[in-house]
């Protein structure tokens, strides 16, 4: 039932893809048909780098119907480099290490499952960047 | 345009109620509304309700309403604004009289939330939200007003319990409340001692869910002049939106809605925030009630917890808020609580709120948050 719902979000869910304002060059996530910014129309297509920085954080206990197999779990406002804000969860970190600033980057992780034999959905989680080599 | 009166007001308690369903909860506070305002008919039914398609798989409340209410043919529809579809409703039914559409509307908020496992209902409320940017990751309300309250801490540097006021005012009131879902007055020590629900929220920063409905009838403002009563006047009306989700604002930390709303209905009133004598507010989590302080004027940026750690929010003090329990006791039937708002204010303008009774009750706010602040409406109340 909500197998087309989910592909239309494959490539902001796998990708981070937004939009660039043509108009005001602000950066948007997720796309949308007019500018919050500027209020003119954006369309071009914007692939956001996945790094960003917790601006805030909870950890869920009581989880709605459909996520009580991953509760406990860490969500975050994650503030992206090029600018927006997005609302996801926090992976690979103890709950307890995660603070307000903290330099995360983007991951594709499974978001829910419906059951056994149901639908998986993936998209974008974001863990606590790794350092480089 | 023409001025609009509140007739008649009508609830019933908050609480779980088996043995009364959605239907005859609205029709109790209906009733008791039309039979309060001394009118057997009215013209239109306007029904506040975020969650009956949800959790009772039931739509079209409009007929259903004005059907056991004995209205028929009456015109009615159910609005939805999440939390705030009972102002909404209210609002509707001020707009249909007001343009002269109306002369007697009534508009009833109704909530029937406990018939369902909590994880329904938890899934259910989460719909006021973005489904697919916010929704999808697992967030749920309390998650979303604790990400806001955990920034709010961090950029302005109060402590938890300084939030604590807000929660001990409301369960003082509630305590005197029969209509309240929580009748229990609490101490500071049980507030930081509170069960941790969602870090920052504790239990004692979240307000119940519960059962319940309330109604006001609305009519022209010439039709109550000849009435021994205190008159109620509405005069202020006003809504306004923000992003759906918490993340597109640009300052999550401010209620943009609840400043537009409400900077409107002062124009409307011809009034100021100094001149409102008390504030029924949307306390849903102990930070709404600072960030609702801080977007109508009532506080600096910044500054909401300091009124209640000064005492001003208490009950004959500065500015009295949650003045029948709020949220916080009173109880949160979503689709029901603006509704519940209006009423507590007309009692107190009525000089009818018993124990919890102002002394100085001309000018009452009421402002209901719809989301985790996507749509909000402020209305303004008093005695004529």
């Amino acid at each position: 039932m909500d197998i087309p719902r989910n592909w239309r979000l494959r490539t902001q869910r796998y990708a981070l893809v937004g939009e660039e304002c043509d108009h005001c060059h602000s950066k948007i996530f997720p796309p949308r048909d007019i500018c919050p910014d500027c209020g003119q129309e954006a369309k071009a297509h914007f692939a956001f780098s996945g790094k960003g920085e917790v601006y805030s954080f909870t950890v869920v206990h009581d989880p709605p119907t459909g996520y009580e197999d991953q509760a406990p779990y860490a969500i975050a406002l994650v503030k992206l480099e090029e600018g927006p804000i997005v609302t996801a969860q926090l992976t690979d970190v103890d709950s307890a290490q995660v603070a307000i600033g903290m330099p995360v980057e983007m991951v594709t992780r499974k978001l829910r499952a419906e059951g056994d034999e149901g639908l998986i959905h993936y998209g974008y989680k974001f863990r606590p960047t790794l350092a480089r080599a | 345009m023409r001025p609009v009166a509140v007739l008649g007001i009508g609830q019933t308690a908050v609480g779980e109620h088996w043995e009364r369903s959605l239907r005859d909860l609205a029709t109790q506070a209906g009733l008791a509304a039309m039979r309060d305002a001394g009118l057997e008919h009215v013209q239109a039914v306007f029904v506040g309700n975020m969650l009956s398609g949800l959790l009772t798989r039931q739509e079209n409340l409009g007929a259903l309403v004005a059907d056991w209410l004995g209205q028929l043919p009456a015109e009615a529809f159910k609005i939805e604004a999440a939390c705030a579809s009972g102002a909404a409703a209210f609002r509707v039914a001020h707009m249909a009289v007001s343009s002269g559409e109306v002369d007697v509307a009534l508009a009833v908020g109704v909530e029937k939330m406990t018939d369902t496992t909590s994880g329904e209902t938890t899934a259910a409320l989460a719909t006021a939200s973005d489904a697919d940017y916010e929704l999808v990751h697992g967030v749920t309300f309390v998650g979303l007003n604790a990400l806001v309250m955990r920034r709010y801490l961090h950029e302005f540097g109060w402590k938890h319990t300084d939030f604590a006021p807000f929660s001990i005012n409301a369960h003082a009131n509630g305590a005197r409340n029969p209509n309240a879902r929580l009748q229990e007055p609490i101490s500071e020590r049980d507030y930081t001692r509170a069960r941790m629900v969602c870090d920052p929220i504790n239990l004692l920063d979240a307000s119940p869910i519960g059962d319940g409905a309330a109604a006001a009838v609305l009519v022209p403002a010439e039709r109550v002049y000849d009435r021994p009563r205190a008159r109620v006047l509405v005069a202020g009306s006003a809504s306004a939106t923000d992003t759906l989700a918490v993340h597109d604002r640009k300052d999550p930390l401010f209620l943009s809605a609840a400043y537009h709303s409400a900077r409107k209905a002062y124009a409307q009133a011809g009034l100021e925030p100094a001149q409102i004598d008390f504030f029924e507010l949307h306390d849903a989590f102990s930070i709404m009630s600072a960030l609702s302080l801080e977007a109508c004027g009532f506080a600096e940026r910044g500054q909401g917890p300091r009124l209640g750690l000064e005492g001003r929010i208490r009950l004959q003090q500065a500015l009295p808020i949650s003045t029948q329990g709020g949220l916080k006791a009173r109880g949160h039937p979503v689709g029901a609580t603006g509704m519940y708002q209006l009423v507590e204010v007309v009692q107190q303008l009525r000089g009818e709120a018993g124990p919890n009774q102002l002394e100085r009750a001309r000018v009452g706010m009421a402002q209901n948050i719809g989301g985790s602040g996507a749509m909000i409406a402020t209305h303004i109340l008093r005695v004529a």
